[in-house]
This record gives C-alpha cells, structure tokens and sequence, in this order.
C-alpha cells in the first residue's frame, strides 16, 4: 500500500514543484492561453496541486466515512490516544509557521533566512513523523495492534495514510531546497509555493483527523 | 414534440429541399455514383434499424420468452408496473430509434448544402420537461410495491423460518412447537448441527432444519436471511423476490404464495465456484399437507 | 519508475533514440498511441475471454482449446472476473479518455503537450505495471480470481479458503487495481490542469468541441472517484493480509472452519465504497463516447451540433448526478428501503440529461447532409446503441422492478450494451474518424463498411435476447446451466448467443487487418479529409511532434461552424481569420438559409 501511494505522491510533488515536467516543453509555450510566458508555468502547477489535493482529499474522504460507518457497529473499542499526538500536532502547526517565515524571507530576497526557516520547516516535518512513529509504539505497547480491533485498525491506518502523504511533502521541500536558490528565483519562488500550498494541507489534514480520532474513540 | 420548432425546421427544409431538385438534374459522373452508394448504405442501415425496432416489439409485445406466471399478489404488482414502464420505454426506444432510420434515409447526402440551426431552446426545455416528467413519475409509480416489501414487517400470525445461505446450498430452519429458533453459535457446527445451533439453547431442541423451503398457501410467511461464510442471494422467480443473505446481517422478508407447486430457489449473488448449482427446492402446499411435511422432516431429522 | 522521470526531465528539444522517442516518450501523441496498443491488446485478451465463457455457457462439456484439464466452474469464473476488470479498467477506462484524449485534447485546444509531459509519460507506465501485474494473476497458484470485478467481500476478503483463484490471484487483483488508481489519478491531474490552463487565445470555454469537454468531466470524474476505490482497496488488502475486520463480520464458518480472527466488519461497506466509485467509473467509460459521436455527428452532418449548450450542460449534469446514484447497485443489498427510493428517483432523474442528448443528436442530424463515412456509420450505431441500453436503465432504476431482475442476464444486456458495447462503438468511431490523422493514412473504407455491417447486427443479437434470459429469472455469473432445473429450456439462446458471438468476434479481426493493414497500405491523408473545423485538422497528418511547430493557433470560431450560410465552403475552421471569412462571405454562393448571421457574430 504505502508504496502505491507514494509513488503517486513523489510524481506529484516532481511535477508540482516546478522540477522536472514543466522544464520540457512548458518554457517554450509563449503566449499560450491568452497569459504571459512568465505567467503560465505558475498557473500549471498551481492548479495541478490544488487537483491533487481534491484527489487525496477524496481519499481521505473515502477512509473517514468508512470509520464513521465502522463505528456505529457492534465490536467497536474505545481508543485511548496517546498523549504523543497532541505534542506531535504542535510541532506540526510549528512548521507550517516556519514554512511562512521562510517564504516570507523569499519575498525579501533573503537567501540565508529562506535556507534556514526552510530547513527547520524540514526538521519539523522529520520530527512530526518521528513523533508518529512513537505514538504508534506507545499504542502497540498497551496492547492495540493493526488488527486487534477496528478502532486500531482505522488508527494506524488514517495516521500511515497522513504520514506517507506528508512524507511526499518533505520529498518536495528538499526538492526545493536541493535545487537551490538560483533555480527558485528563476522560477518566480513557485517551487516553494506549491511546496507550501501542500504542506499546510496536510497540516491542516492532520489536524481534521486528529479531531476525528479523537471524537470519534 | 415541439410543434413550433418542427415548424420552422420544415420551413427550413423546403427551401433545401427546392435546392436539391435543381443540383440532381445537372449534376452526372462520379459524385452520382457516390452519391448512389450512400443512398444504398444509408437505405440499409434505416431498414436494419427498422427490422431491429419491429422485432424487439415483436418479442416483447408478444411475450415469446416471459416471466413466468407470479404466485403472489407482489408479483403481480410488479408484472403491472413493468408493463408501465415498458409501455413507456417502448414508446420512447419506437420514436427514437424510428427517427434515427428516418434522418438517415431522408437526410443522407446529395450535393445539396445542410440547413444550419444550431437548436431550439423551446425544444430542449420541452423535451427536458417531458423526461423528468415521465421518468420520476415512473420511479414514483413503483414506489408503493416497494413500501409493501419493504417498509412494513410480516404481520403477527406469520410463519417465520430462518434462511441460511452457504456454499453452496440453502438450509432452512423452523422453530418447532415452542415457537423459538434456539442460538447459533458458529464454533459448535459438525456434520450432524450444519447450522450450529447452539445446545445449551432449550429453545433450540425442537428445531427443525431442511435442505428445501416448504411454506403454506395462502399463509404469510416470513424469512429471515443469514449467510454462514459469504453472501448469497435468496431468489425465488415466481415470487419476484430477491434479496441479498449478508454474513453478519439478518434481513427479514415477507410473502404469500397464492399457489401450490414446486418452484425453484436458485442463488442470484456470485458466491464462488458453486454458485450455478446453488438451489433448493421451494414447496408451496396447504396448510395439512405442510403440518405432515414438518412432522416427517422432524422425524427424519 | 521516478528514476526515469529524473533522468527524462531535461529533454528540451525533440527527443532522440528510439527509447526516448517511443518507449519512455513525453510526448502526448506518442503516449495517446501507447495507451491505444495497450486498450488495444487487453481488448483482444478480454474478448478471448469472452468466448471462452460463452463456450462453456453454450456447451458445458467444452474444453479450452489448447489445454489439457477440464474447463471447471471455477475457470469460468477466473476468466469472468478477469474479462470483467480488463474490459472495464484496461480497455474502457484508458482508449477513449488516455488514448484518444491524449492524442486530441492537447491538439484540440491548441496546445504543444499536455501541462505535465513527465508524469504523463509516469501514468501510462504505471498503468503498464497495473496491466502486467493484473495479467500475472493468472499465473500464480489457485489462478486468477473469482469473485467478479465487483470484489465483493467476504468472498474477496477470505483469502483461498473461500475458493481457488481467492488467494494469491485476488492479492494480484487489488495490487493491479490499486495501481491503477494511482496512475488514473496522475492522467486526470494532467488532463483537468491541461484544458484549463493551456487553452489557444480565443478558445473560450463555450467553443470548447465536445469532445474536450467530454475528456474534461470524465477526467473531474476520475479525479475524485478513483482515490475512493484506492482507499477501499487498502482496506480490503488489509483485511486479507493483516486480519484486520473492515468488511469481515464475525462468526463465519467457511468450509467447515470458524474464522475467529475477525469481528464485527461490514460487507455492505465495501459496496457503499466500491460503488461509489464503480457509478462514476461508468459514465468515465461512456462520456468519451458521447463526445466523439456529437463531434463524428456534426461533421458528417455538416451541421453545428444541435443545442451545443444544452449538450455541455448535460455532460456536466451527468457527471455531477453520477455521484449521487451509487445506491442503486444495491437495492436488494440489504441497505436500508428508504435509501433505496431516495437514489431511486436521483437514477431516475440521471435519464434527463441522457434524453437530452439522444434528441439532441437526433436535431444534429435532422436537415442535414449525412456523409456515412465509416466513422459516421459507427457513431450512428452509437446514438442506436445508447438508446436501446439506457431505457432498460429505467426498469432497473426502480427498486421494485429490480428485485426480480437484479443480477441477472438482464443487467448484463443493460449495461454491456450502454456501456460496453456504445463505448467500444465511441471506440471504433474514434479510431476510423482520427486515424488519418494520427497516421497520415487513410483507413479502407469498404473494409471498415463491412466491419460495420457485421458488428452491429451481431451485438445487438448477442445482447438483446439477454433481456428475456433474465427475465426468465437466468442469474448472471453462472458457469453452467446444469444447477437450476428451470434453466435448461434456456439452453438453446444461450446456444444461439454464442454462436453470434463467434461471427462478431470474427469481425473484429477484420478491423484489426483494416487498421495493420492501413498503417502501411493507406490511402495518404490530406490535413483535413473530412472538411472538418476543429484545430486538429490544420495541421500536417501525423502533426510534427510540437504539434503547431511554435505557432500558437488563434482561436476565432465555434467548434460546429458548418454550412454557415453565405459563406462558399461548408466550413470554417476554428482558427481562420475573420478577415478571410468576411471576404468569403461577400462573394459567397447565394441561396443559403437566412437569419442565422447572428453566429458569425460571437
């Protein structure tokens, strides 16, 4: 599974960040679509996220109404969730704090400031994952696995869903980042918005399922 | 439909049609030839639609392959409205499917130049009108048969048996004298309790469990669907009911068979490799007649 | 596969080397064609299928040609799910909407490649893999699956025990689909950011030709359904692999062992899920269709199409109501009745937008000057087909009629006829219409003609007698039909069905000699051989590989400006200049129909 979704997600965040696809042939296209030639690789990417994020929000969707309808059953065990997440959303919201400083420092043309937030913005997101990775041994420790009941099941399912998906987001900010400061200011800094486009989702995605999980135990 | 748009596009028409008179005459050679082979391609294919049209009229109206006869006032109910809707249907699939072949032969190619209107609002909001009209109205008709089935429970003096579904036959299950079905508990299932009827249950003694469903004429009857491994589908054609036997779920349905006779019940949801052979027998008797059944199955038992 | 994407991603100019140039080519035109081969041979693969089945349905005691063993229940089965999932996934989901509408939509609107020409190139390989690793299906132990392309659970969730082909082989089933998911997903990502953000100036959304507005809510469609099977999919793979009770109840006893490792799971979810996707997933298949039969119509009509904007709004109408119907899959489910009638009526409603588009075609080609080239020919068929497929929908639509005929042969003909059989005609329609095109050849028409005039005839006899085998209560799925005494009168049209199939599948393979034969043999095809307006016919057949090389079309007309009265042609292309269309109206043929200059005027 995990595989599956994140092949799908690096292509994404590839061809989102302004990496590889639009270099082909999107340079060349002046004037296409009545816009401006600096103005249409933007548009492209700016839309193709947005459309990716309808896909992955249909995904996610798909899984919470399936807990919905899961739980209304008859073996359902209340969850207790480990204390880790709330600590883990902070850092997470953190991040998405210092994703703005850094594109704040962008606009300012601020090399060594954009560097800097950027790369905490990464570390916070290794943290986050980190941080999900204890919760999900806090929660093995007290004796709720995969299958031990669906209240578990959905658990480690919606939070590995959020982990793969928000892995494919720190793929593209070292994307961003790896490329280099040269390339973002050729491109108009459009790597580092659709970079951040997607990472606050899937802040704001963790947040949602996290008050899922935690109204629905 | 819309009288005032078929006016126009006739008056549209003439003047084409005034147009080609003059093109035919002086034209000869090559484009005449193809002008031939499309009349003949588009007479064929306006006549294949017509043939196809009459003799899917012919076997429908004429019923040469048909439900069998219903043995419930259910059935019945459901033979009318499908001849509601088919009626409807037969009308709209005669129109279209007519004037298809009709604008195919009458408008084919001939050197003249197409009329160019590009629509006709009046039509579409006619025509859009007239659809949902005639649809919705149709899924309302039905709506009642549907509530009968469905939306109340078997009355009091109904006799209920239980249906379980699994690969790949049909084991059905009546209450005995006491008038309770016993527990099942699914770990005591052997050879001899296929069903697992639990023994600690008293209820459960007088149980009686069959491999064909017999029921009273006359009488309601009410079942209660189960599946052991995975789900099947109780379907019985006389009675025009079909219902899904989901594991982990009961789901209840009720009938009245009018008729005495042997019918079939045959699974109608894939259940594996078995499913085509997934039948058993269903036994509509009277009311002495199936006392004796039961009394003989106990025995058997 | 992202390596690939890595290394390809500099290409700047015209690729070189054959790899690069039709193996791992970003090129939309290459990549449509790639898709088309695939639909292709998984059309062939799944009509082999087909007739093996019809073999043992027809003769029980038959063996496969070639194999040794006897021809069991359970490889009718395997090859039922497999024809099944191939014809829906790999043939009806990818030629009209990856083939075609890679090949066109860019052309279409004006544009050089689609927005993402890497993770173009990414879908079309994953959809590969998903093709391959669906096909390996058959070759593990216990073969290919046999619980339909439905999937339901338990059955699929059971692993081996609920039957052979359930273990290994279903695995393989939900790893080949959950692929697949992911690769639609990418093509719609492409297809939604390519027609709104590359569009030529001038190209307005209401000049849009159907057939891109056909690609584009099919592609809003598979955007949004897509990740709800792959949500589904995860859960049932994990309900198989991890003992997890997702859509597993407690309690069951399957040959004789209690499976005590699950409880409480729903069946009925899957469905929900399943189908909620599985509706849409119906109109992905048939809307492709309809865009190219209102395009082929008008063409061949040289006629604009008939209430253009009651046709776009339909289309959206279709797509966005076909979420709302799922349900009616499930009538005798066990869902809750009152549900029932609630998607009931929303079915009912979907006929609407479906009606206006069959008058609609029908205005097309009233007053018209019908050119039946082969491709019109199909399309005709197409109208016919989508009209004898849709009113058996209104029998099945309400939940008391579909008791007695759910799951049966009835369903069959209803939907392999609406939405096999009229999109394999989209198909068809497509293919003789653009071939010029894409291969700078004619086809041979009196070839196609006959391909035609055998197909036609022979789906309609293999799928209208269907009608009555359900109605005589004939469950669908069966292997055989020895089980069920009543079932024996039924034998001889099941007999004659088959016997049809052979004659119509034979024809296909004179469309498949038509197409090789073409390829090479082929009248050479001028720019534009049908007189037609939209932008593909003004460039060279096969267009270079940037398609308008660097010169971006203006677009300064309607899609359908057909016989425009006045002016000398019967036709105006998309992008000729006014300038040009005003002096050609001054010296235009007089005698055109009156009053409708208001057209030139948008």
């Amino acid at each position: 599974m995990p595989g599956t979704v994140l092949t799908e997600e690096l292509e994404i965040s590839h061809g989102g960040t302004g990496g590889g696809a639009g270099d082909g042939r999107g340079d060349d296209s002046s004037g296409r679509g009545g816009g401006s030639p600096s103005e249409l690789p933007t548009r492209i990417y700016q839309t193709g996220v947005w459309l990716a994020l309808a896909a992955i929000v249909m995904f996610f969707m798909a899984l919470v109404s399936a807990y919905i309808v899961r739980k209304g059953l008859t073996d359902w065990r209340t969850l207790t969730l480990p204390k880790i997440l709330w600590l883990n959303t902070a850092v997470l919201i953190a991040s998405s704090i210092t994703l703005e400083r850094a594109r704040h420092a962008f606009t300012h043309d601020n090399e060594s400031g954009f560097r800097l937030w950027w790369s905490i913005t990464t570390a916070l997101g290794f943290c986050f994952l980190a941080g999900q990775y204890v919760a999900w041994r806090q929660l093995a420790a007290s004796g709720f696995y995969l299958a031990t009941n669906a209240s578990s099941s959905f658990f480690y399912v919606l939070t590995a869903a959020h982990a793969v998906h928000l892995l494919g987001g720190i793929a593209a900010l070292l994307y961003v980042l790896i490329r280099g400061w040269a390339h973002l200011r050729r491109r108009n800094g459009i790597g580092a918005e659709v970079a951040g486009v997607y990472w606050h989702f899937m802040d704001g995605l963790w947040v949602f399922l996290l008050l899922v999980l935690q109204m629905g135990r | 439909m819309s009288f005032s748009g078929a006016d126009t596009m006739r008056k549209r028409n003439s003047s084409r049609v005034s147009k080609r008179g003059s093109a035919r005459g002086s034209e000869r050679g090559p484009e005449r030839i193809a002008e031939r082979g499309s009349a003949l391609v588009a007479t064929l294919l306006s006549l294949f639609l017509l043939v196809f049209v009459g003799l899917t009229l012919y076997f429908f109206i004429g019923k040469q392959m048909w439900f069998p006869a219903p043995i419930n006032a259910f059935g019945r109910d459901l033979d009318r409205q499908f001849t509601r809707t088919f009626i409807i249907t037969g009308i709209v699939f005669f129109l279209s499917q007519v004037a298809l072949a009709w604008v195919i032969f009458r408008y084919r190619e001939n050197g003249g130049r197409a009329a160019s209107f590009e629509g006709n609002n009046t039509m579409e909001i006619v025509w859009t009108t007239a659809a949902l009209v005639m649809f919705v109205g149709l899924g309302l008709a039905a709506e009642h048969s549907w509530a009968e089935m469905h939306f109340r429970g078997a009355s009091e003096g109904a006799l209920k048996v239980e249906v379980t579904g699994k690969q790949f036959n049909w084991l059905f299950r009546y209450a005995g004298p006491d008038a309770q079905l016993g527990r099942i508990d699914p770990r005591q299932i052997t050879e001899s309790n296929v069903l697992g009827v639990d023994e600690k249950d008293s209820s459960g003694k007088d149980d009686i469990v069959t491999g064909s469903l017999a029921v009273p004429v006359n009488r309601e009857v009410e079942l209660t669907l189960r599946a052991q491994d995975v789900t099947h589908s109780f379907f019985v054609r006389e009675l025009r009911l079909k219902q899904d036997a989901v594991p982990g779920m009961a789901i209840k349905v009720h009938f009245i068979a009018e008729q005495t006779g042997k019918y079939e019940l045959a699974c109608a949801e894939l259940c594996g490799l078995g499913h085509h052979r997934m039948r058993a027998d269903v036994l509509v008797m009277s009311q002495p007649e199936f006392d004796a059944w039961l009394v003989q199955q106990k025995a058997e038992q | 596969m992202t390596t690939h994407g890595a290394t390809t991603a500099h290409v700047h100019k015209a690729p070189e080397g054959f790899i690069w140039k039709y193996v791992f080519s970003q090129d939309h035109k290459v990549i449509g064609i790639q898709y088309f081969c695939l639909a292709l041979f998984a059309v062939f693969l799944g009509m082999t299928l087909s007739v093996l089945m019809r073999m043992r349905l027809a003769w029980p005691g038959v063996k496969i040609p070639f194999m040794s063993s006897d021809f069991t229940p359970e490889m009718y089965l395997a090859l039922l799910t497999m024809h099944g999932t191939i014809m829906v996934f790999m043939v009806l989901t990818t030629a009209p909407q990856s083939g075609f509408g890679n090949y066109f939509l860019p052309i279409q609107i004006g544009a050089a490649d689609m927005a993402f020409p890497v993770l173009n190139m990414l879908s079309f390989w994953t959809t590969f893999v998903s093709l391959m690793v669906l096909i390996a299906a058959f070759f593990v132990e216990g073969g290919a699956p046999i619980g339909g392309w439905t999937a339901y659970p338990p059955l699929s969730a059971l692993g081996s025990i609920a039957g052979p082909g359930q273990g290994a082989g279903m695995t393989l089933w939900i790893i080949s689909i959950a692929i697949f998911c992911a690769a639609s997903l990418m093509g719609a990502i492409n297809f939604i950011t390519t027609t709104i953000d590359l569009r030529a100036r001038g190209l307005s959304l209401m000049r849009l030709p159907l057939t891109v507005w056909a690609w584009f809510v099919t592609a809003i469609l598979s955007l949004l359904a897509f990740g709800v099977l792959l949500a589904a999919g995860i859960l049932l793979l994990l309900d198989r692999v991890a003992g997890t009770s997702f859509f597993i109840p407690g309690g069951l006893v399957v040959s004789g062992v209690v499976q005590s490792q699950h409880t409480g799971g729903s069946p009925l979810l899957w469905q929900h899920l399943f189908w909620f996707f599985g509706h849409p997933e119906v109109y992905i298949a048939i809307l492709p269709g309809m865009g190219v039969a209102s395009h082929v119509l008008a063409t061949f009509a040289r006629k604009p199409v008939f209430g253009y904007r009651a046709m776009v709004y339909a289309i959206c109408g279709i797509g966005f109501l076909g979420f709302m119907v799922w349900g009616h899959h499930m009538f005798i489910s066990g869902m809750s009745p009152y549900s029932a009638f609630a998607f009931s009526i929303m079915t009912m409603a979907i006929g609407v937008p479906s009606a206006i588009k069959t008058f609609n075609w029908l205005g097309t080609l009233w007053g018209g000057q019908i050119r039946l080239t082969t491709a019109m020919l199909f399309a005709l068929g197409f109208v016919s087909l989508f009209i004898s497929g849709g009113l058996s929908g209104l029998f099945l639509a309400q939940p008391a009629l579909d008791l007695p005929l759910h799951d049966t042969y009835f369903v069959v003909a209803h939907f392999h006829l609406i939405m096999g059989v009229a999109a394999i005609f989209g198909i068809f329609t497509a293919t003789y219409y653009w071939f010029p095109k894409m291969y700078g050849r004619m086809m041979s028409e009196g070839l196609g003609k006959l391909h035609f005039a055998i197909t036609l005839p022979g789906v309609y006899l293999i799928f209208m007698p269907m009608h009555f085998l359900g109605m005589a209560g004939h469950p669908r799925r069966y292997a055989d039909l020895t089980g069920v005494a009543y079932l024996k009168d039924l034998l001889p049209v099941q007999q004659f069905i088959t016997w049809v199939a052979f004659a119509t599948i034979a024809a296909q393979f004179i469309f498949l000699f038509n197409f090789l034969w073409s390829l090479k043999f082929g009248q050479r095809a001028e720019i534009n051989p049908w007189r037609a307006t939209t932008l593909e016919w003004t460039i060279p057949s096969p267009p270079p590989w940037d398609n308008f090389a660097g010169h971006e079309p203006i677009v300064y007309h309607g899609p359908y400006e057909y016989s425009v009265p006045g002016h000398a042609e019967d036709f105006i292309p998309q992008n000729q200049d006014p300038a040009s269309v005003a002096r050609s109206l001054a010296s235009g043929v007089p005698g055109g129909v009156p009053g409708n200059d208001a057209r030139l005027k948008r």
